[in-house]
């Protein structure tokens, strides 16, 4: 079946012409129309512009130019990536009827590569949540199980990859909203090293851990997809001058010989019991195959969930003070600029931005700010000592679980903040260190995916890759009516 | 749960203001009381000696990153428009302020 293809297959498909783009994207969008219904990935099909899309990457073909393996690939975005003229909502009603009107980045790289976008992908509210039921949308549910959640916020995305809505997505990570739900779904998911993809264009949360991140059915595509949207840009002043790739060739690297760590404090009660053993077997497979697998320490890493919390939140409540109701978005009518403002925030946003909100400004606050912030900036440094001295001692990578748990049930920990930003526990660390990681399915425990994180060094990312395509396991794929 | 409260009514309507938010009465307390647990959590970073720990506002070892002043394409003026809530000739329009 066509919507079963990666990106790799497709393009060879494409290539041989058993089948057209537009054929390709038809399948897609039969496929969305036939399942959607019941996940709620998709927040925006944009039906007709990608059959457009399609026929011109079919007219490029015939006219025998060098197309790249995306060419014509059928693919969605997480809906807080800006698209020319397609409603970018950030799944708030503060941005319901916004059309920005320029692409982001990392979306016009896809799309000068012949990439067909199908549509634009539910995740939680503005990216604040790990289970995408903060969506003023509705929730999206897990292909695999759908009484249960597919993770977030990138939840739209993991879910549309995993039911073959999308042959890869794009998402955005800033403590762990690829990869918690890639393990959630039992798909690939990599956030790659801070700065690594421009992040203009994409609607920020907390700009300091913020980075887009790739979703896609197998290491090969995610690296393929990574190396076509890295690189600097001249509209982020934070993209990084380091040399991009090559990355889809790394996925063929033997890993003899290589270091890989097992972290000593991801390794604990707090851990589900199936986590544990399909980390153990993956480090036996590690070593198998000639890698040297060691327990190392990261003593700083239980302070990490709190020091994350205080950082995203006090950068959100500033980055969100931009919605007012006065150039795009909503507006709550008042007869005064002030009672504008104030009554267009508090009917656009929903709970949980609200409550990040209000921790990020009590954060900020004058008489706390010392305590909270600057406390934490410091606390940062020591996390990102831990990882930096593993990595200068010649590990390669680490090899940790993603969270805690598979896939909770739907509103099991909705009226739980703390409980679910227990969820981020062993993702956060990479954000505040601005490292890459990349999440593989390894197995599944009772019909619900296992993703196991990799974490690397700075710019390190051909190393996962190499590592990655050794561990993931053939796919899981969710049994659909 | 400690019955120590770490985030005042006061504190919790002040910070309100500061974020331009308004909440109806139940939501202020169920606010209050999820930010309370959150916060007591956080206390944990008070646990750790940071004297003399230089902060990381940033990862990456880019400083004063510029580029040629040269002019370039800007967005158009009715395209930063078009989102516009309401607006007059070229500019934004907004209620009264005073």
């Amino acid at each position: 079946m066509i919507t079963e293809l990666t990106v790799k297959q497709m393009a060879a498909a494409l290539a041989a012409g058993e089948f057209s783009a537009e054929e390709a994207v038809a399948a897609h969008l039969q496929r969305i129309e036939t399942l959607d219904a019941k996940l709620n990935a998709y927040i925006t099909v944009t039906a007709e512009q990608a059959l457009a899309a399609a026929r011109a990457s079919d007219a490029r073909r015939a006219r025998g130019e060098n197309l790249s393996p995306l060419d014509g690939v059928p693919m969605a975005l997480k809906d807080i990536i800006c698209t020319d003229g397609v409603a970018t909502t950030c799944a708030s009603r503060m941005l319901e009827h916004y059309l920005p009107p320029y692409n982001a980045t990392c979306w016009q790289r896809l799309a000068d590569a012949g990439a067909v976008l199908l549509g634009k992908l539910n995740m939680d509210e503005f990216a604040m949540g790990s289970s995408t039921e903060t969506s003023a949308f509705g929730v999206t549910r897990n292909p695999h199980d759908r009484e249960r959640v597919p993770g977030g916020s990138s939840g739209g995305s993991a879910a549309a990859v995993a039911a073959d809505m999308a042959v890869y997505a794009l998402g955005t990570d800033t403590g762990g909203s690829v990869r918690q739900p890639a393990h959630f779904c039992g798909v690939v998911g990599i956030k790659p090293t801070y700065g690594r993809i421009s992040r203009f264009g994409v609607v920020p949360y907390a700009s300091s851990l913020d980075q887009v991140g790739i979703l896609a059915k197998d290491c090969w595509d995610a690296a393929a997809v990574l190396e076509t949207i890295a690189g600097q840009d001249k509209m982020d002043s934070t993209s990084a001058p380091a040399a991009v790739g090559p990355y889809a060739a790394a996925c063929a690297e033997d890993i003899r010989g290589l270091r890989i760590g097992l972290v000593k404090e991801f390794i604990s009660d707090a851990i589900a019991p199936p986590i544990r053993q399909a980390l153990q077997a993956a480090a036996e497979k590690l070593a198998g195959l000639g890698a040297e697998v060691e327990e190392v320490s990261l003593p700083h890493s239980s302070y990490a969930l709190p020091a994350y919390y205080i950082l995203a939140t006090a950068e959100a409540s500033s980055n969100l003070a931009r919605y007012d109701g006065v150039r795009y978005g909503l507006r709550a009518e008042a007869d005064n600029l002030h009672e504008m403002i104030v009554a267009t925030r508090s009917l656009g946003f929903g709970a949980e931005v609200k409550r990040r909100i209000m921790l990020g400004t009590y954060a900020l606050s004058s008489g706390y700010y010392d305590a909270y912030y600057n406390k934490t900036l410091q606390v940062r440094t020591l996390i990102k000592q831990d990882y930096d001295e593993v990595f200068q001692a010649g590990f390669s990578c680490l090899l940790t679980p993603t969270a805690p748990t598979t896939a909770f049930r739907l509103g099991e920990l909705c009226d739980d903040p703390l409980t679910m930003y227990m969820q981020d526990i062993c993702t956060v660390p990479v954000n505040l260190a601005g490292l890459p990681a990349l999440v593989v399915p390894v197995g599944q425990q009772e019909g619900l995916p296992i993703g196991l994180q990799l974490i690397g060094c700075s710019f390190g990312e051909e190393a996962l890759f190499a590592v990655g395509t050794k561990l993931e396991c053939a796919r899981i794929r969710p049994a659909l009516a | 749960m400690s019955e120590r409260r770490i985030i005042s009514r006061d504190d919790a309507e002040h910070v309100a203001r500061l974020a331009h938010l308004r909440f109806t009465e139940a939501e202020m307390t169920d606010c209050m009381e999820k930010l309370g647990s959150i916060l007591e959590y956080m206390q944990e970073l008070q646990k750790i000696d940071t004297t003399g720990v230089a902060p990381t506002t940033h990862v990456l070892p880019l400083t004063n990153v510029f580029r040629a002043d040269e002019p370039g394409e800007t967005l158009p003026r009715e395209r930063a428009l078009a989102n516009a809530p309401a607006r007059e000739g070229g500019s934004f329009k907004v209620p009264r302020i005073i």
